[in-house]
């Protein structure tokens, strides 16, 4: 644990993050920044989980898996994220939200 | 000391994660993001977790940064501005927004905590022991399934970003 800090102030932090990436998804209207938004938002947990694990069972090690887990598949979900809009702007040229009604049906 | 590296750490990271959501332009806002992973992986330096730091820093500064940055370069002009969202719809999610972090916020604050004094170092040992035990709370199983789940995005992404038969179909329609 750090020297000086609570577990408050850091699950402060990570609410703080959460909410920004929140933010970022509901006003973005780009595709590329709503991913980058989703990003903070997977952070956030991941640091939550981390942090507990550590302050309130350090002798535990199931916080530091699923955090692993948590990263692999936010690695596997941005490679098919960017795969997806690099063939939507090979098809329709732009990568806007209110462009894209091809996936619709 | 530890205590004024978290403050200005997080200082960094939630004005870089502020910049990230409204800046109007492409590039930045991904540099931005950059900037909040790393502080991540300096938290998790500061509590003690060297290989998730290092894991951080690989996997998300090194091969997903990189990701979104040939995306930006490959379906935009560095110039080009973002639209953005009208000032009454931004103002009414900023508000509620930060509704949510007060909820969030008093409800960490009322919880009681037990904390413990304990302070173990977790060598990476730990970690591949414990990922690869099949025994009562080992983790072998997940770890085997995420494994296949990786190789199936692998596989996912070289079929949708290659695209030419979705191509041929269209030509066909037309």
């Amino acid at each position: 644990m750090i020297e000086g800090i609570s577990i408050y102030e850091i699950l402060t932090l990570t609410s703080i993050l959460f909410f920004i990436g929140v933010y970022g998804f509901i006003t973005r209207k780009n595709l590329i920044s709503i991913l980058i938004s989703v990003e903070l938002v997977l952070n956030a947990s991941v640091v939550n989980f981390v942090v507990i694990n550590k302050y309130l069972y350090p002798d535990m090690l199931q916080g530091v898996f699923f955090s692993i887990f948590i990263i692999a598949v936010a690695a596997a979900e941005t490679a098919l994220a960017v795969s997806i809009i690099i063939n939507l702007y090979r098809q329709i040229t732009s990568v806007e939200v209110k462009d894209i009604e091809t996936m619709k049906y | 000391m530890e205590r004024y590296i978290f403050y200005i750490v997080a200082l960094i990271m939630i004005v870089s994660a502020i910049a990230s959501v409204s800046s109007r332009k492409m590039l930045r806002s991904v540099i931005y993001l950059l900037f909040v992973l790393a502080g991540i992986a300096g938290i998790f330096f500061l509590i003690d977790y060297n290989f998730l730091a290092a894991v951080q820093l690989t996997v998300y500064a090194g091969g997903i940064i990189v990701l979104i940055i040939f995306s930006v370069l490959l379906v935009h002009h560095i110039e080009m501005k973002l639209e953005v969202e009208k000032t009454s719809k931004r103002l009414v999610t900023a508000i509620a927004c930060l509704i949510g972090i007060g909820v969030f916020v008093s409800t960490i604050y009322s919880y009681d905590f037990k904390v413990t004094d304990i302070s173990t170092t977790t060598t990476t040992e730990d970690i591949g022991l414990g990922l690869l035990s099949y025994e009562a709370g080992g983790f072998i199983l997940p770890f085997e399934v995420i494994s296949v789940l990786l190789l199936a995005a692998i596989i996912g992404a070289i079929v949708i970003a290659k695209g030419k038969k979705l191509e041929s179909n269209n030509e066909e329609t037309i």
